[in-house]
């Protein structure tokens, strides 16, 4: 048995029978961290345990005691008093942190790129990016260097890598999870999330981390998440899944393109009904993403104003200060209601178009990227460019709404994810249509040659 | 030519709440050592996310309900933005659009009505001190609640501003909501101060904005200062524009702080990280007899003059305090008058017992002590036959002076004036 393969409910299974210790299990990963690491740059710090059962944490969830630096030279420095929610629940289940990941600066970037501390390599190939801006929490996963990992999703920044690295990757309704002590991007976005080795995983992580703590305001107390382990659906009889058309347009990769279609089918052999439907406003959701999430940007990133983090403005990177000025630019007296306002409007109609196709079907699905793992390098002179490649996670984040990634194929070696969203705090259906799919496919079992 | 004064009142109140507007720390700041009433929260630590207090929420409908408001039903904090270094988050939370309280009025005595525009809810931000070359900042004071009231540009001269201001802070300390004093800071007046030609009734195209005064004397000083300032400028043929001025009380004249051009641009959007108030109209506060209606009852029902009844109902104690002692006066034949000139021309101490006030008013014209020296003789023997209750006055028990009170009267054989003997007794305590 190699330890480092199992998913998380298997390794709680096997301390339990005792195959192997904390110790062994700790052991197992730091070893293979100290083989990898160095090549892929998944960690921006490790911390040497014995206990828990280890688990990846990134690096803009605060960790009390331990540096946590949002990848920014910024907060380079930054040692944080207290622990997130998430963090607090995850070590009073014994998980222990094995590491912080890195991520592009703040969270903002789809390659990982944009980190202060360097890129992190795609483990399916170290040539291309991993996504982002989860970057190194999709990667620790994928490389097997943490049993899961901690991520944040606020247009994509779980879904896109889990699918560029291969891995589940859940990113559950907004004010499901508390967001106390995710260093802010965007506050009406931002969700805590999961990457995984299965969705029984994400299953059991969300258990933990879901519910109110009382620091955040906008967790909902609507249904209570299960904890136990529920026994997967096995086929999808009675379930309706809607295809969007509008995600099958100009811009998905043709390959891509086949896998998801390839995918879908398997879903209807496991008896899900399977309806096209439309989101018509979805492409004003990288416009109006832009405008809501740079003009939080500009508001929440103003305490780093040199005072009190030991840092000066001028340490921020390219891309954050293109998004504070955007941000800035949206919100000033006079453009106000041609940007903020009328983009905030034009969210409400993306939530309605969910709303409206949530009346006829249980889930929806299509891709979660257009293409697969781009080169390193690729997309850094093209902002625009790098958007546009969020176009299918962005609306789900403007909604609120549940999506998961899981793995469903592979293009020249490349994994591609398949995108499940569902009704907002209707998580469970999401997850229950991600196990059936993952149970009756075997993608998630493939594994990168790190032979490299 | 001559001019008329424009002038707009906006009222920043600190609220008594036991803790902060957006997390659990103390707010009651004053006095304490430096940024020990902290948390993530009032630091502006990364990660860390603002919770209503709701008792703040309540006092801030008080003092709407109070000032004759609407409640909202629907109400949204902002986050104001600009840069400053007593501000952690970078912006302060407040309201702008979808303020808590519209919409009410302040009537002045002379029946004049001064139109409030609106009360909102907003936090406090940390408090600089400038020590020789350095700046210190303490969070002790970051995210107490605020409550700005705004009126309308309805005021025409320095007096109103102060009636205002001065009845403003009584409804405050009758509300219970804050000391609402203005050298601690309880309590800050902004004034936007500009002057037009007589009979125009448009808006002059410029405001001054007064801030940083911390005293009702600066306030009215400065007003009248800036109005003269202003006409001068008219008169020059100089054009007045938007700016903010402070108040030099050493030169006893206003300067510049911010031109026009340095304004800032706020760039408020609504806080996403606080749900939108809800059903806001349908919370129940309690409210006190406020002052004008106080006022009204006791002139009609106990036929007192209205400058009495200014005394008499400054404070919500000194109120009660005059009722328990008509009460008692009932079965005595002593009338409402007598004991308002009583109480009024003597300053009695709140803490002499009311019955007390009754016997004072009918032996008045019987053979009281008035010689000071015998009176002060007897007070200081009832202090040393009872040295116990006179070290419990002195640690804080406000109580042990009855004992003292009541040995006096012994002593005296019920000649002593109890106002008079509550004086001395606390003199001598001191």
């Amino acid at each position: 048995m190699n330890i480092t393969d199992l998913t998380l409910v298997e390794t709680i299974k096997a301390l339990e029978n005792k195959d192997f210790s904390e110790e062994e299990l700790n052991k197992a990963y730091l070893d293979r961290i100290e083989a990898k690491n160095a090549d892929l740059n998944v960690f921006l710090e490790v911390k040497k345990n014995s206990k828990g059962i280890p688990a990846a944490i990134k690096d803009i969830i605060s960790t009390q005691f331990i540096k946590t630096t949002a990848g920014s030279k910024i907060l380079s420095t930054f040692i944080p008093p207290f622990n997130a929610t998430v963090v607090d629940r995850l070590l009073s289940n014994n998980i222990s942190i094995i590491g912080k990941t890195n991520l592009d600066e703040f969270a903002m970037g789809s390659s990982g790129e944009n980190s202060a501390f360097g890129h992190t390599k795609n483990p399916w190939d170290i040539a291309k990016v991993p996504g982002g801006s989860s970057a190194g929490s999709a990667a620790a996963v994928a490389a097997d260097l943490a049993v899961f990992s901690m991520g944040t999703d606020t247009g994509g920044s779980i879904r896109q890598p889990a699918s560029l690295c291969g891995v589940v990757g859940f990113k559950p309704s907004y004010g499901k999870v508390s967001r106390y002590g995710l260093m802010a991007m965007a506050s009406s976005l931002d969700v805590p999330g999961t990457f995984t080795k299965s969705v029984a995983d994400a299953r059991l992580v969300m258990g933990w981390v879901s519910g109110s703590d009382g620091m955040d305001s906008n967790v909902q107390e609507i249904a209570s998440p299960s904890t136990s382990l529920r026994v997967a659906m096995t086929d999808l009889k009675g379930i309706k899944i809607g295809v969007p058309k509008e995600y099958f347009g100009e811009g998905l990769d043709p390959k891509v393109e086949k896998v998801i279609r390839e995918a879908i089918k398997k879903l209807e052999e496991l008896g899900a009904e399977i309806v096209e439907v439309s989101l018509p406003h979805t492409q004003y959701g990288v416009a109006v993403y832009y405008i809501i999430m740079s003009s939080e940007v500009s508001s929440n990133l103003a305490k780093f104003d040199g005072i009190r983090f030991g840092s000066s403005r001028e340490d921020f990177g390219e891309e954050v200060k293109r998004r504070i000025m955007l941000g800035t630019f949206a919100l000033s007296s006079g453009y106000y209601d041609d940007y903020f306002a009328k983009a905030a409007c034009v969210r409400t109609l993306i939530k309605q178009d969910f709303e409206e196709a949530f009346k006829k079907v249980d889930v929806i699905v299509g891709p979660v990227s257009p293409t697969t793992a781009w080169n390193l390098g690729e997309k850094m002179d093209d902002p625009l460019a790098m958007y546009l490649s969020d176009a299918y996670t962005i609306p789900a984040s403007l909604a609120g709404i549940p999506g998961l990634s899981v793995p469903c194929g592979f293009v020249d070696g490349l994994p591609v994810g398949l995108q499940i969203l569902g009704k907002y705090m209707d998580d469970e259906t999401v997850l229950d249509v991600g196990e059936a799919y993952e149970q009756a496919t075997e993608w998630h079992e493939r594994r990168p040659d790190l032979s490299f | 030519m001559k001019y008329e004064t424009v002038i707009g009142i906006e009222v920043h109140v600190e609220l008594n709440t036991k803790t902060k507007m957006f997390c659990r720390c103390s707010a009651d700041y004053f006095g304490k050592e430096p940024n020990t009433h902290t948390c993530p929260v009032c630091l502006g630590l990364p990660g860390s996310l603002p919770i209503i207090n709701e008792e703040a929420i309540k006092k801030c409908i008080q003092i709407g309900l109070a000032l004759g408001c609407t409640i909202s039903s629907k109400s949204l904090f902002e986050r104001k933005n600009y840069f400053y270094p007593d501000l952690p988050k970078g912006y302060q939370i407040s309201q702008y659009r979808w303020p808590l309280c519209i919409k009410g009025e302040l009537k002045l005595d002379s029946g004049k009505v001064i139109r409030v525009n609106r009360a909102h809810q907003e936090e406090d931000t940390a408090k600089l001190t400038h020590q020789g070359g350095e700046s210190l900042i303490d969070f002790n004071r970051s995210s107490v609640p605020l409550v700005e009231v705004v009126t309308e540009p309805d005021f025409s001269s320095s007096e109103e501003v102060r009636e205002y201001a001065q009845k403003l802070q009584q409804i405050f300390r009758y509300l219970g909501v804050s000391n609402a004093d203005m050298e601690r800071g309880d309590m800050r007046l902004e004034a936007n101060v500009s002057v037009r030609p007589e009979g125009q009734t448009e808006l002059p195209p410029y405001r001054v904005e007064l801030k940083n005064i911390n005293s009702f004397r600066f306030m009215v000083a400065a007003i009248e200062y800036e109005v003269k300032r202003q006409i001068e400028a008219h008169e020059k043929g100089e054009k007045l524009s938007q700016e903010t001025r402070g108040w030099n009380e050493d030169k006893k004249e206003t300067y510049l702080q911010r031109s026009k051009e340095e304004a800032h641009d706020y760039r408020y959007f609504p806080e996403p990280d606080l749900p939108e108030l809800k059903n806001m109209d349908q919370i129940k506060v309690d409210l006190p007899e406020l002052p004008s209606k106080k006022t009204e009852r006791f002139v009609s029902d106990y036929e007192l003059n209205k400058q009495q009844v200014g005394i008499l109902v400054e404070s919500i104690e000194m109120a009660d305090y005059f009722e328990k002692v008509v009460e008692a006066g009932k079965q005595n034949n002593v009338t409402p008058v007598q004991i308002a000139n009583y109480i009024v021309n003597k300053k009695v101490d709140l803490s002499v017992d009311p019955k007390q006030i009754i016997n004072d008013i009918q032996d008045k014209t019987s053979n009281l002590i008035s010689d000071d020296a015998e009176f002060e003789k007897l007070a200081k023997q009832a202090i040393e036959e009872n040295q116990k209750s006179a070290d419990d006055f002195r640690a804080g028990k406000e109580n042990a002076i009855q004992a003292l009170i009541g040995g006096v009267m012994r002593l005296s054989k019920g000649k002593a004036d109890a106002a008079q003997t509550v004086k001395i007794l606390r003199k001598l305590l001191e």
